[in-house]
């Protein structure tokens, strides 16, 4: 089953779930966590008082059609904030749902101490059980393979068709729940409890209910809890000073006007919002711990990148050879051919491959000889060479500068000068060299470089704009990584590095106040991963690794914290512009409803109707009707969030305070005159 | 150009000009760097042997704000002693009497707080020892009070991550001894030298060419004008204020005294630059002020000497605008401008008639106390600036995509919460009360001992405004806004000294000056103890001319716009109906 990553903003199933909760979430013990909508409610139902008053004969309050408006349009206001969180709250529930159904009622095969299997169903597995799972079977839940080794087909989760390799030990020993096994045979051990897997954590978090607010939520929040006191104050005090200048004022003329100034258009959006980053994240196939953690990436100020697989397509590939005597190049690739042979490492079967494409009839390795059959020498830590001892006793082995150098000083022979400097020149261009030696005398060098990503320096460069700064992360000696690094223009790096390395990289930005970001898998990086502000899991990952960070990236893609980077920002952003344009709206709304209320009394005040609304009625029709329109007007945006464009805080600034800020101010003006000439008509 | 309006642009100029230097040397005296007037240390080391302060040690921020009300705490009693008791003290040739309850209060409190809001006239409701140890001295000392708290903000943000923001009576001492003490010895100087009195004796005696004798007040005046209008404190010597010919004797005290309103207000901002080396933010905040400054000035000049609208439909040309309250010797222009300048800086200092100003003027002159963050009083103006700009950096931050930083300092739900605390105060003050005139206005309530004529009758709400309507609104507005800014200045024609508006706006007074200087310091203080977070790219610059927009949009919506339907029915309505 493939997931449906990409679905429609106003998809109809959705749609019909959000209208059925926009009305349930009309109660009040819901409305209360959003206090500037609850303010509404509150206007509502004196709106609805006030018309079942009109109903019964009160004269004072204007005529029942126009009370009866103003309260329905005051309700719609509501159903619009409601509608927005509620879809936003559907499109996560249904990228979650569809995600966890992957893994629904999927039988596990139950591996009992006694040596028998028992059936039960993925529901009912506990954390520590372990279960056995075949080629063809579905894997029923998250866990560790204890036992085994397993081709897996993750494109449930991930969308990759290509399987991957997990085994016991090491760092790719975790499965995922809904992923299928194609070969081979594993035993696996249930790591998390039913109701607990990050997925059931992710879900809770686009669910209303159990939602937490962010930091930066919760102080929008009290800035806009503010503004809506100062403007109770304001329509509060209107009475009084209206009485003073002996001008009634109508109950739905105050509500109008308090509902129009209150910021309404953030209040209710404000919630979808951060679903919607959520869901986001989702899309983009990563999972988080809590919404914290995704407005803590917009703060990012360094990223932690490992080079292999980020910054440069696998590994290495060999790109030349470099016999010791030009005439001798293609016995030497011929060797070269030979010690690789049963090389299964990435590199060695990129020297196959490049000696392919060299020398048209490469021979085979002569399996018979007078010493018998060839001896292939395995790579190994001590020697830290590897290669063949062909049947006719010629001992070819290829390894790192200085092993290879060991060995042949050891039976006293020299490193001829030129191999010297050819080793020194392709390190200083970032390659790495791989001398190879027959019966102990040098007799060439093999030139791995490796291949950086296309257009990685353009994802480098747009960090760096957002000021973000990249710190790649290797093994490799200075030089090498220097040169990489200056090559895909990563602002730092990390050489020779070891676990604690990056640890302590982090802890060194950390106490200068920045805030760090690392993708990671091993069970050696999760230190690292719970220590950085954001550590993003790949799924591949071990548990632990897993636990330590607070996101899961499902793709296993490095370069996702670049994505969720700018998730995050957006969703500041729109959070940000949004309350600009909300609060920059008032300054129209203002002059609609401020002479609309006076002019009655004190007929002067015309002057102050710039707009020229055609009555007080229609202008506060207008102003209300306005408002409510704008919200659902703006849930496209508030869903997808506002586009980030990496130019720089200060640009970033200018434009959004031009569109929304300035964009704001105006539009209501337009926007209400427009409304106006149709009201107008009427009333 | 018009000479009278080439005057106020001078008058401004020489204000900006002089105020670049004294922020220079603001700065040093709270850097505590060397400067021309070490020579006070002695002094300063004998106050504090005296008073048994340790200035070396460092103090959080709750100590500065424990210290800084521990001593208004001692100063306000000793004001209600003095006024309450002034008739049986020394120096008080004229023989006024002691100050009732409520006057004394409001006239205390009203002192405490840098406002100066004066119910009672100067000529004959206090003693010369009253003049000189109680209001004068609290003029001095609540001056110092605003700056030395601004001085604690100030060493806050320059902190990386700090709990030790310096001594709040280091700062407190030489902010008076430094600072106010000598400007004013200068000014004072200058304005004796003009014609203004500085003596002991009573009253002077005159017979006019008519043959009457009048009896002209006079007094130590020259010292109590030059820190009145150097402090931002506005109480006159005289009830008329700088109107009065001995206060303002003639074109060229008025130059100066106009030069002393602004001249520790913008030099604050401008100290600030030199103080935390980021000139540039300080010029981005006077940029704002001077905005927002001119938005006000412009039309009330032009409205000022325009020929008001009522003589217009009667055909008249007035020649020199709106004369009515104004003085011949100053003119309508620098008039307009005194009007702006007192009000936008929580000064309340006045040289004409604020009640006759044309309604614009008068919506102008709230405006700025509205605001009050326009160059604002000494030290708090700079605080209440502050917070608009944190309210702006939130705002902002958002919009870039980080958590919003200020000078390196997240601010985050703790911070917002006191700063929209602060926002709302000023509205809530000002409308709440306004209101509740308002409401006993328009119902006549009976208001029993509050409310009593001289003759001791009980008088109906109401019966306080001499002009009903529209105007009378506005007074009641202009009250109120004048405490909740610490201003001082008076619409007038309101009949203010009585149990009611006395209690009424003393604690609006009270309220409005200690709470806006506990939320800007302790935000600045919870800034300052956090980590500090260096700036990249992706970090908000709050020294362009873009994030200067933003505070003003902020400025205008928060501040403003708030007061938009009460400001409708007051001087709006009056302007659309003449």
């Amino acid at each position: 089953m493939k997931r449906n990553l990409e679905n429609k903003l106003f998809d109809k199933k959705l749609v019909q779930m959000a209208i059925r909760q926009s009305f349930v979430k009309l109660n009040p013990r819901l409305m209360f966590r959003n206090p500037v909508m609850f303010t509404v409610e509150v206007g509502t139902v004196v709106m609805f008082f006030v018309v079942v008053g009109i109903t019964f004969g009160d004269t004072t309050q204007g005529s029942l059609v126009y009370n009866l408006l103003i309260f329905l349009i005051l309700l719609l206001t509501l159903l619009f904030a409601n509608f927005a969180e509620a879809l936003a709250e559907a499109r996560g529930k249904a990228q979650a749902d569809s995600l966890r159904k992957t893994r629904e009622e999927t039988p596990a095969k139950i591996a009992k101490s006694n040596g028998q299997i028992e059936i039960k169903s993925s529901a009912q597995l506990q954390k520590g059980d372990v279960f056995v799972c075949e080629a063809g079977d579905i894997i029923p839940a998250d866990g560790e393979i204890v036992e085994g080794l397993a081709s897996i087909d993750e494109s449930a989760i991930t969308g990759e068709s290509a399987p991957v390799i997990r085994e016991a030990g090491g760092d790719k020993s975790s499965v995922t729940g809904g992923t299928k096994v194609l070969s081979d045979q594993i035993k696996v051990i249930v790591t998390t409890q039913p109701g607990e897997s990050f997925l059931d954590k992710m879900i809770a978090l686009v669910e209303g209910a159990s939602r937490q607010k962010t930091p930066n939520e919760i102080a929008l929040t009290i800035l806009l809890a503010g503004f809506t006191l100062v403007f109770i104050i304001v329509c509060i005090t209107l009475k009084p000073f209206a009485d003073y200048a002996k001008t009634p004022i109508t109950i739905a003329a105050f509500l109008a006007l308090f509902v129009c100034l209150i910021p309404t258009t953030i209040g209710g959006l404000l919630s979808a919002i951060g679903i919607a980053g959520m869901d986001r994240a989702l899309r983009a196939n990563v999972i988080t711990k809590s919404g914290k953690a995704v407005e803590t990436a917009g703060d990012i100020d360094v990223l932690l990148l490992d080079k292999t697989g980020t910054i440069t397509i696998g590994n290495r590939k060999a790109t030349h050879f470099y016999p010791l005597q030009v005439a001798d190049l293609e016995a030497f690739v011929q060797q070269c051919v030979w010690a690789s042979a049963t090389d299964e490492t990435p590199e060695g079967k990129s020297i196959v491959e490049l000696a392919k494409t060299q020398i048209k009839n490469l021979s085979p390795i002569p399996r018979q000889g007078k010493n018998g059959e060839a001896r292939f020498v395995k790579f190994s830590a001590e020697t830290r060479s590897s290669g063949v001892d062909l049947p006719d006793g010629t001992r070819i082995r290829k390894g790192a500068f200085d092993s290879i150098k060991n060995l042949v000083e050891k039976a006293g022979n020299q490193v001829p000068i030129v191999i010297v400097d050819k080793v020194k020149q392709i390190s200083a261009n970032g390659g790495t060299p791989l001398v190879v030696s027959q019966n102990e005398q040098v007799c060439g060098v093999i030139e791995l470089q490796d291949i950086i990503k296309t257009g990685i320096q353009e994802r480098f460069d747009r960090l760096r704009k957002m000021g973000v700064k990249t710190v790649m992360v290797t093994g490799d000696n200075p030089l090498t990584a220097k040169y990489i690094a200056e090559k895909a223009g990563v602002d730092d790096f990390i050489a020779e590095a070891k676990p604690e390395d990056k640890m302590n990289y982090i802890r060194s930005e950390q106490a200068e106040g920045r805030l760090v970001a690392m993708m990671g898998d091993g069970t050696n990086d999760a230190p690292a991963l719970a220590q950085a502000d954001v550590g993003v899991a790949m799924n591949s990952g071990t548990q632990a690794a897993k636990e330590a960070g607070n996101m899961v990236d499902l793709d296993n893609d490095p370069t996702k914290l670049i994505e969720i980077v700018e998730i995050g920002k957006q969703l500041l952003m729109t959070r940000g512009t949004l309350t600009t344009f909300s609060i920059a709206n008032d300054v129209a709304k203002y002059f609609a409803i401020v002479p609309a209320l006076f002019i009655q009394a004190i007929p002067a005040l015309q002057g102050l109707n710039i707009m020229g609304l055609h009555s007080p009625e229609s202008a506060i029709l207008s102003a209300v009707i306005f408002n409510a329109l704008i919200i659902p007007a703006l849930i496209p945006l508030a869903l997808r969030g506002v586009a980030y464009k990496p130019i720089g805080a200060s640009a970033l600034l200018r434009r959004n305070l031009l569109i929304y800020g300035v964009g704001g101010l105006i539009i209501p003006f337009i926007g209400i005159k427009l409304i106006d000439l149709g009201v107008g008509l009427f009333f | 150009m018009n000479t009278e309006i080439l005057g106020i642009i001078l008058i401004y100029l020489l204000s900006l000009g002089l105020a670049i230097p004294t922020g220079y040397y603001i700065a040093r005296v709270y850097a505590g760097q060397k400067t021309w007037l070490d020579f006070m240390q002695p002094i300063e080391s004998l106050f504090f042997r005296l008073s048994g302060i340790n200035a070396q040690q460092a103090m959080t921020w709750e100590a500065h704000l424990r210290a800084m009300l521990t001593i208004n705490l001692l100063w306000f009693l000793w004001a209600m002693f003095v006024l309450m008791n002034q008739g049986w003290l020394p120096l008080n040739p004229d023989q006024n009497p002691s100050m009732s309850p409520d006057l004394a209060f409001n006239t205390a409190v009203s002192f405490l707080v840098n406002c100066n809001l004066q119910h009672y006239s100067g000529e004959t409701g206090v003693s010369y020892f009253a003049q000189v140890f109680c209001l004068m001295f609290l003029q001095f000392v609540t001056a110092g009070t605003g700056m030395a708290v601004c001085a604690t903000v100030f060493k806050a943000m320059q902190a990386r991550t700090a709990q030790d923001l310096g001594n709040f009576y280091v700062y407190f001492l030489k902010s008076c001894t430094r600072i106010l003490l000598p400007f004013s010895i200068v000014l004072a100087l200058f304005l004796a030298y003009n014609g203004t009195p500085m003596t002991w004796e009573g009253k002077a005696q005159l017979i006019s060419l008519e043959g009457d004798t009048i009896q002209v007040s006079r007094g130590p005046a020259a010292a109590m004008i030059a820190i009145k209008q150097l402090g931002t404190n506005g109480g006159g010597y005289f009830g008329v204020n700088s109107a009065h010919p001995l206060e303002n004797p003639s074109y060229l005290s008025n130059v100066a005294e106009s030069i002393a309103i602004f001249l520790i207000p913008m030099a604050i901002v401008f100290a600030l630059g030199f103080y935390l080396n980021r000139k540039r933010l300080a010029y981005m905040i006077f940029g704002v002020m001077t905005v927002g400054f001119l938005l006000l000035v412009i039309p009330t000049v032009y409205y000022e000497m325009q020929t008001p609208a009522i003589f217009q439909k009667m055909g008249i040309d007035t020649q020199s605008g709106a004369t009515e309250g104004k003085e011949v010797r100053l003119g309508t222009a620098a008039s307009a401008y005194w009007a702006i300048a007192t009000t936008v800086t929580s000064n309340g200092s006045v040289n004409t008639m604020h009640d006759s100003l044309m309604p614009i003027s008068g919506m102008t002159a709230l405006l700025g106390m509205m605001i009050n963050a326009l160059y604002g009083g000494v030290g708090v103006g700079f605080l209440n600036f502050y917070v608009f700009i944190i309210l702006a950096v939130f705002i902002s931050g958002l919009m870039v995509g980080r958590t919003p930083e200020f000078l390196g300092k997240k601010i985050e739900a703790r911070e917002i919460k006191i700063a929209m605390l602060v926002a709302l105060l000023h509205p809530l003050l000002i409308l709440g009360m306004t209101a509740l005139a308002a409401y006993l206005s328009a119902n006549q309530t009976p208001m029993g001992w509050w409310f009593l004529d001289a003759e001791g009758k009980s008088l109906a709400g109401g019966a306080w405004l001499n002009n009903p309507n529209f105007h009378g609104f506005s007074e009641m507005l202009y009250e109120y806004t004048s405490s909740a800014a610490n201003n001082g200045s008076g619409f007038e024609g309101l009949a203010d000294n009585n149990p009611f508006w006395n209690i009424t706006t003393g604690i609006v007074l009270l309220l409005s000056r200690y709470i806006p200087i506990i939320g800007p310091v302790a935000i600045a203080g919870i800034l300052a103890n956090k980590k500090y977070i260096p700036a990249s790219t992706g970090t908000l610059q709050t020294d362009t001319f873009t994030f200067g927009l933003m505070v003003f949009a902020v400025i205008f919506i928060v501040a403003a716009l708030a007061f938009f339907p009460a400001l409708t029915l007051g001087p709006l309505a009056e302007f659309f109906s003449s």
